[in-house]
């Protein structure tokens, strides 16, 4: 077989863990001009219809458009509650009602934008190849399709249930598993990551991606999707915020703001017949304007963007949501299952200390373990070489032998010196059973052994057995390794972020209970399932979802697509299965498990940008009605004066300012849309008093001041 | 003095009903939950045909609701329209249409909006056998409804919410007939008459003849405060010595319209197992309670123009022996429960003060509210409240364990929206129609202007919130008024529960969510405070422009 590079493991440094967000600049100018055209498009009513808020606002734009054009023909005065307004009053509440749906329509557009870059490159990897279909497969007799005739058919052809021949440097023509055969394959048209994986045929890395390059080998591969409806194609779709779909709270916030404005517009229409009966009646455009004003425009003009902004936030992070859904259920979960190996520990074990049995001298446990370990490949072996170098013994002149490999059966690994000596390494029960072959071992020495296995097993460690045998026959045990599954730094911090966060966490692992419980204390997890089976991760995930928790969890393998599909937030990891993958809703192209943490932050911000700009948008409208009220009444009621608390101008400049402060805020908010609000992980009764703090004092003391300086500049144009 | 003795009025309040509010809440707990009927049930039961063991869904309670709403207004109707062959009806002929109609929908909706003179048109047997048995029922069927909504929170993956008929049996023998019984006897110690006499001449001092009615006053009396309802045996409701003879009755009145509304949030507390959620609901409607008293109390007391500072303060429509403090005290708890008896004049209160009374209606009858439409229309809004809070902390917004998603939020919506598109439909509706602004102007407005406009606005926030006070200088009893304001009535009542049910049985259907250290409590001072924000912000957006137009245009020169 040709070179294979070695497997990438995922980032698993602490850094990978802290929560720092990738820092994106939230826009720039020049996104904002690419949005413009398609913030006119979308002006067409079709499209605003599926926004109540500002379809309303839309259609109070053209009103007051027309009405601006026909007031000159019609003449006379331009009167408003026994107020005259300039000439150019309602032209200025036509411009800026435009510019309130633009705006909101802005926002959208740049969100949008923001997926269509990464579309663009992932569509191009969507170009058709052409593939080697084999004619007809025969699993059994040729499994290589070596015999079997091929015939060039574009990839767009291929369908479900294809068997393709893909050789190094080709491109793989769609999505579909390894049927026979290993590969390295250069995945970061997809990933973006630039070393290659390894895909083969059973297992778990079995699944390849449309679009992908093999580097080396051969491999067949039958083909698992319809054409159009690839990964990549979902991905697309995903991007674009093409096939989003709204969320349960993103429908009920919805209904909420679709019922304070059928309140609002019930308020205006009814304001001038009853105005009338005192001669306050006000003109079209002034109601037109108050209406703009209280509706909650704020978080409508921002509703959308708000969504597809928190899909894109996880598309940086290189995860996938299947629906908005997961995304969202994501900030509700109550439970995290996580896998102990590569999620809480590294994933594999370190020698942390030599334990020899009295009577054998320290430096020759260390010496054997050393040199059996020497040439042995894994990161146990290589650790335990460290930690003799660390303790004082020099590498250099150290024997080398005959390898004897690891298996299942014998379990212990070791060496076969020159000399005829033995050295063994391994599972207590079976380095003892090797040693007894020579004869037993002493009753004290066993007990002593066991109580070192016991004390390494307690603490959540493996002990590995030294022993030797002489080339006469005599054996004897030397000692106990004690490997040491190292927990990652930090995770302690992140699971008590999460217990405050009400999030219990579970570990996961197929190790007995005592070391299970061991590292799950070490780590601060809440709880463990120790020797588990896919069977008892599906039941666990039941149990805790009877009880109404909501659960999270990672899987790659096929028997973790169950659970997988069971589990309310399911992040299969990209070198999983394409069962693993077809089964949860999330897709993880970085297969970092630890990323779960980061999905349900996501989740939870962006509940948070809407829930924020609903209060401020609701809080807005205090200091709005401080501004129009006076104005729409005090030509007749002079006393209302005493209620224009900030000073206006005249009346009209107030308000004109307050749809114009209507309309800017708007902007300004976008990037706090696109970024979402901060979110840091404490108590929910704090979370809640800063957010009403900022949000909603903060939203009814900033349109007083926005609306009196916009007055300051407005009350400068002739007539206002 | 007047201070001193207001201040010991309103701790005397306090302390009665801090005193009573966990013993009544406990018990009516009992009542709504106990497996058990008594004989006198068990027999009516039998009569009826109803299974008192089998519980209905939310459309089958509130067809029930429905029917036994629609027969009681058919039953008012048919006994007003009769009341000339009816006996003991003391010469009174029978009702006209309009009026009938009128006040049959405004007792059977716990209104009592009175457009007529009671004194000189009901006789006993209407009074007795069509209004009194409305006063017990439609505050039987509050509290039903509200009951409904809380068992929504209590219950899991439940289908049904209760039985209406077993709701209502209890609530009239085991609560409202009781405590109505024991009232009309404190009433009656207290200086309230109770007779048939009809009417007794007698002449005054100075030889002219008075014409003073009797009747069974103290038993109408007690129930007509014990169950929110206000619908006065004489036209000056509690305002006529024969209501309410002296300070103390007052009080005791008083005592007897919060009892109900004040005690639920407890009975709440205990169905859904958290006391702690019922003391957050009950601190809500206490302090909004409070800041509407002193706001009122300081709008009469300080008055304001020559005649009100020569008298004190402003004492013009109030009695006497109540002075400023009986009175704001009494009318803030006619207007913030939905009772609607008056016991001073609303219409001649300052014109800030009588806006306070409006505000206290437009906030939707909740702080406490109705028997049962109190409890229910403060739960509504917590649950906008949770939903909003939920957002704001990252979690889908969960009360007591029921996730608030997108159909309790449509229904929660839909309720809030519903009493003012009547209230100022109603209104404006009222000036928009020529030939109806005409009438309006020519028979009822007694006072043009501005307050002629509060009046109005008065009128069909009274009616659409159920309360049934008025601004007196209005006459109401023209075809105009009786149709709009009747059908505003039962809007005003039945659109509300319709969504009540629909709400109580989404929820019965949930699971129940266990709480954890990241569910938002929702028994916090916090969450207090930001349920009476939701509930002031929401009233004062959708009702500051009319009153710009109406009490503030009037009060602010």
């Amino acid at each position: 077989m040709s070179t294979l590079t070695p497997i990438p493991t995922a980032d698993q440094t602490p850094a990978a863990l802290s929560d720092g967000s990738p820092k994106t600049s939230a826009f720039t100018l020049a996104q904002l001009v690419a949005a413009l055209p398609g913030a006119f498009r979308k002006l067409s009513p079709r499209q605003m219809w599926h926004n109540p808020v500002m379809f309303i606002v839309e259609i109070g734009a053209a009103f007051t458009t027309l009405i601006a054009i026909v007031e000159p023909i019609i003449g006379g005065t331009q009167v408003s509650g026994a107020s005259v307004v300039p000439g150019s009053f309602t032209w200025g509440i036509a411009v800026w009602l435009w510019l309130t749906v633009i705006f909101a329509n802005l926002a959208e557009s740049v969100a949008e934008g923001r997926g269509k870059a990464q579309a663009e490159s992932l569509r191009a990897t969507r170009t058709s190849t052409m593939a080697n279909r084999v004619d007809s497969y025969d699993e059994v007799g040729d499994g290589a399709a070596e015999r079997a005739g091929t015939s060039p058919v574009s990839s767009a052809d291929l369908t479900l249930g294809d068997v393709v021949v893909i050789v190094a440097g080709e491109l793989v023509p769609g999505d579909g598993d390894i049927i026979w055969g290993i590969a390295s394959v250069d995945e970061s048209a997809i990933t973006g990551e630039s070393a290659p994986v390894i895909r083969e045929s059973g297992g778990d890395r079995s699944a390849v991606t449309g679009g992908t390059r093999v580097l080396s080998d051969r491999i067949v591969v039958r083909i698992t999707s319809k054409p159009g409806e690839t990964f990549v194609d979902r991905m697309i779709r995903l991007v674009e915020g093409a096939s989003r779909q709204k969320t349960p709270n993103e429908i009920a916030l919805n209904i909420l703001l679709a019922s304070l404005t059928i309140v609002f517009v019930v308020v205006v229409l009814t304001l001038n017949p009853i105005a009338g009966y005192s001669n306050a009646a006000v003109s079209i455009p002034v109601l037109i304007a108050l209406l703009v004003c209280l509706i909650p425009t704020t978080i409508g003009a921002l509703l959308s963007a708000i969504g597809i902004a928190g899909m894109d936030r996880l598309v940086q992070r290189n995860v996938l949501a299947m629906s908005g859904r997961a995304v969202e259920a994501a900030g509700d979960v109550t439970t995290l299952l996580l896998d102990k190996t590569g999620t809480i520990t590294y994933g594999n074990r370190q020698a942390a200390e030599f334990t020899a049995l009295s009577g054998v001298p320290a430096d020759e446990l260390v010496r054997a373990a050393a040199v059996s370990s020497l040439s042995d490949p894994t990161p146990e072996g290589k650790s335990i070489v460290d930690l003799a170098g660390v303790q004082g013994l020099s590498l250099d002149g150290l024997p080398s032998g005959e390898i004897v490999p690891f298996t299942a059966q014998t379990r212990m690994s070791g060496l076969d010196l020159p000399d005829g000596s033995q050295i063994r390494k391994g599972a207590g029960s079976a380095v003892i059973a090797w040693v007894e072959e020579a004869g037993r071992l002493g009753s004290q020495e066993l007990a002593e052994l066991d109580e070192s296995i016991e004390r390494i097993s307690n603490a959540g460690g493996t002990p590995l057995v030294v022993a030797t045998k002489s080339s006469v026959g005599t054996a004897r045990v030397l000692g106990v390794v004690y490997l040491k599954d190292i927990v990652k730094t930090g995770l302690k911090e992140r699971f008590a972020e999460l217990r405050l966060m009400g999030i219990r966490t579970v570990m996961i692992t197929g190790d007995n209970p005592l070391t299970a419980r061991a590292i799950a204390a070490e780590a601060g997890v809440d709880d463990f399932l120790a020797e588990a089976t896919p069977e008892d991760k599906l039941a666990l995930i039941r149990k805790e979802q009877e009880g109404g928790s909501l659960v999270a969890m990672t899987g790659d393998g096929t028997n973790d697509a169950p659970a997988l599909a069971q589990a309310d937030v399911g992040v299969a990891m990209n070198t999983g299965t394409s069962a693993a993958k077809e089964a949860g809703n999330m897709v993880d192209l970085d297969s970092d498990p630890t990323k779960l943490i980061d999905i349900v932050r996501i989740g939870k911000q962006l509940l948070i940008t809407r829930g924020a700009l609903t209060t401020f948008s609701i809080a807005n409208d205090v200091a709005k009605y401080f501004a129009i009220i006076p104005a729409m009444f005090a030509g007749v009621f002079p006393g209302l004066a005493v209620l224009n608390i900030m000073r206006l101008h005249t009346p009209a400049s107030a308000i004109l300012s307050a749809i114009i402060f209507n309309a800017v805020i708007i902007v300004i908010l976008i990037p706090l849309a696109l970024r979402g609000v901060n979110y840091r992980a404490s108590s929910v009764s704090s979370i809640l008093t800063r957010n009403i703090l900022i949000y909603g004092v903060g939203g009814i003391v900033a349109p007083f001041i926005g609306i009196k300086l916009i007055d300051l500049v407005v009350s400068l144009l002739p007539g206002f | 003095m007047t201070v001193l003795f207001g201040i010991l009025q309103i701790l005397t309040l306090v302390v009665i009903l801090a005193l009573i509010h966990r013993p009544l809440g406990d018990y009516m707990a009992r009542v709504y939950t106990s497996g058990k009927n008594l004989k006198v049930e068990r027999m009516f039961y039998r009569l009826i045909g109803v299974d008192s063991a089998s519980e209905q869904s939310w459309r089958s309670y509130l067809r029930s609701v429905l029917v036994f709403s629609l027969v009681g207004v058919l039953f008012v109707y048919a006994i007003q329209r009769a009341q000339a062959v009816l006996p003991y009806s003391l010469g009174f002929p029978a009702i006209p249409q309009g009026l009938s109609f009128n006040t049959a929908v405004s007792f059977v909706t716990n209104t009592d909006w009175q457009s007529y003179s009671p004194d000189v048109t009901m006789g006993y047997t209407v009074q007795l056998a069509g209004l009194v048995v409305q006063n017990f029922v439609s505050a039987a069927v509050g509290i039903a409804v509200a009951i409904t909504l809380v068992r929504g929170f209590a219950r899991r993956n439940s289908g049904t919410i209760g039985n209406f008929w077993v709701d209502l049996t209890r609530g009239v023998l085991r609560l409202l007939l009781p405590g109505a019984i024991i009232a009309s006897i404190v009433l009656i110690i207290g200086g309230v008459i109770q007779n048939f006499n009809g009417f007794t001449d007698v002449t005054t001092i100075t030889g002219a003849t008075q014409h003073l009615p009797g009747g069974p006053v103290a038993s109408q009396e007690a129930i007509k405060e014990f169950g929110t309802n206000g619908g006065g045996f004489f036209n000056v409701n509690s305002a006529h010595p024969f209501e309410n003879p002296t300070a103390w009755t007052n009080l005791f009145e008083i005592v007897l319209m919060l009892a109900i509304p004040f005690s639920l949030p407890r009975t709440f507390g205990r169905m859904v197992g958290d006391s702690r959620q019922g003391r957050a609901i009950l601190a809500v409607m206490a302090s909004i309670f409070a800041v509407s008293l002193t706001a009122l109390t300081l709008f009469e007391a300080l008055g304001g123009g020559t005649a009100t500072s020569l008298a004190g303060a402003a004492m013009e429509g109030k009695e006497d022996r109540f002075g400023i403090w009986g009175s704001t005290l009494f009318a803030t708890s006619t207007t913030l429960t939905s009772t609607g008896a008056v016991n001073s004049m609303h219409d001649s209160f300052t014109s800030l003060g009588g806006m306070m009374t409006l505000l206290n209606m437009m906030l939707g009858e909740i702080a406490p509210g109705g028997t049962g439409s109190g409890l229910y229309g403060m739960l509504i809004l917590a649950v906008i409240t949770v939903f909003i809070a939920g957002l704001l902390v990252g979690r889908t917004p969960e009360y007591l364990g029921k996730k608030i998603g997108p159909r309790e939020i449509k229904l929660a919506s839909i309720y809030i929206l519903i009493t003012p598109t009547l209230a100022l439909a109603g209104t404006a509706l009222s000036f928009a129609i020529p030939a109806v602004r005409a009438d309006v102007e020519k028979t009822s407005i007694w006072n043009p202007g501005l307050h002629g406009l509060s009046e109005v606005l008065y009128a069909f926030t009274s009616a659409a919130n159920n309360n049934g006070s008025a601004f007196a200088g209005l006459t109401a009893n023209t075809p105009w008024f009786n149709t709009a304001l009747g059908v505003v009535m039962v809007f005003g009542r039945f659109l509300p529960i319709v969504f009540v049910l629909a709400l109580a049985g989404s929820l019965a259907r949930q699971e129940k969510i266990p709480a954890t250290t990241g569910t938002l409590p929702t028994y916090r001072p916090q969450f207090v405070g930001l349920l009476i924000g939701v509930a002031v912000i929401v009233t004062a957006l959708t009702y500051f422009p009319v009153l710009a137009l109406g009490p503030l245009a009037e009060g602010l020169h």
